[in-house]
């Protein structure tokens, strides 16, 4: 799934969320974000990327990331949600992960 | 506050859109302040972190209490007050979002990351009630801000809440 944009408290946030709970609603439980052209997440997006990760895995799925910007990265890293994520640069090798 | 302090005040609605409008706000006087574009990210990032604390655990999001914003320009730093009309928190009482026990925590990373991309973070108790906020950043010298900001020190958290 291609994200875009800025995931903060409110709309951003709200719309990760539901297409996240869409896609397991719908028994698609492996689950790659691409955040390529995500140039900004607050403690909002940080806390709803969360959410997801857990609802995924708590229904015996995964949730990965793909090609983040260097500020998401950073900001991963100095949450130390950096660990707790699996993030690829490349998208085949993400989706062979999967498998 | 000294002579050639420079101070803006705002009032803010307890809503959403006040984040926004507090980050740019901020960023514009940042901008003008001369900060470089990493330390106007940091800033900003703090200024929506500590409206979105106001709004969420200080005013409970309830729309009959205010969000009071503040800014003082010195010839040294910015200074941002956030103060809402809470009852007010103990910073000793923050869980530490980076603890194994709550890196998926869903919430309360906020005050972990104003920590790490302001010079100077604090909580006081409000004059009438409440939670201010108090974050600041040194300007920058001259010559040492280049436009992406490369100038700006590296964000490390200085505490672990």
């Amino acid at each position: 799934m291609d994200l875009s944009g800025r995931i903060i408290l409110g709309d951003g946030s709200a719309l990760l969320r539901k297409t996240v709970r869409g896609l397991l609603e719908d028994q698609r439980k492996k689950i790659l974000l691409n955040l390529a052209d995500v140039d900004y997440i607050d403690s909002s997006g940080i806390g709803e990327l969360v959410s997801g990760f857990t609802a995924v895995k708590n229904q015996g799925g995964d949730l990965k990331l793909l090609q983040l910007t260097k500020k998401v990265r950073d900001l991963l890293q100095i949450t130390k949600l950096y660990t707790v994520f699996e993030v690829f640069s490349d998208e085949g090798t993400a989706i062979r992960s999967f498998q | 506050m000294a002579p050639d302090t420079k101070h803006l005040e705002v009032t803010l609605e307890t809503q959403v859109e006040s984040v926004n409008l507090a980050e740019e706000l901020c960023l514009r006087v940042a901008e003008a302040a001369g900060f470089g574009e990493d330390e106007c990210y940091r800033i900003g990032m703090s200024v929506r972190e500590g409206v979105i604390n106001a709004f969420h655990y200080g005013n409970r999001e309830c729309p009959e209490k205010k969000i009071h914003l503040a800014v003082d320009l010195t010839e040294e730093k910015m200074i941002i007050h956030v103060l809402d009309e809470g009852t007010g928190f103990n910073l000793a009482d923050i869980p530490d979002p980076l603890a194994e026990e709550n890196l998926l925590s869903t919430s309360g990373r906020g005050i972990f990351l104003m920590r790490a991309f302001m010079d100077e973070f604090d909580v006081v108790a409000g004059k009438n009630g409440g939670a201010e906020i108090v974050m600041s950043k040194r300007l920058p010298t001259p010559g040492s801000a280049s436009p992406n900001g490369q100038g700006g020190q590296a964000a490390s958290p200085q505490h672990g809440a």
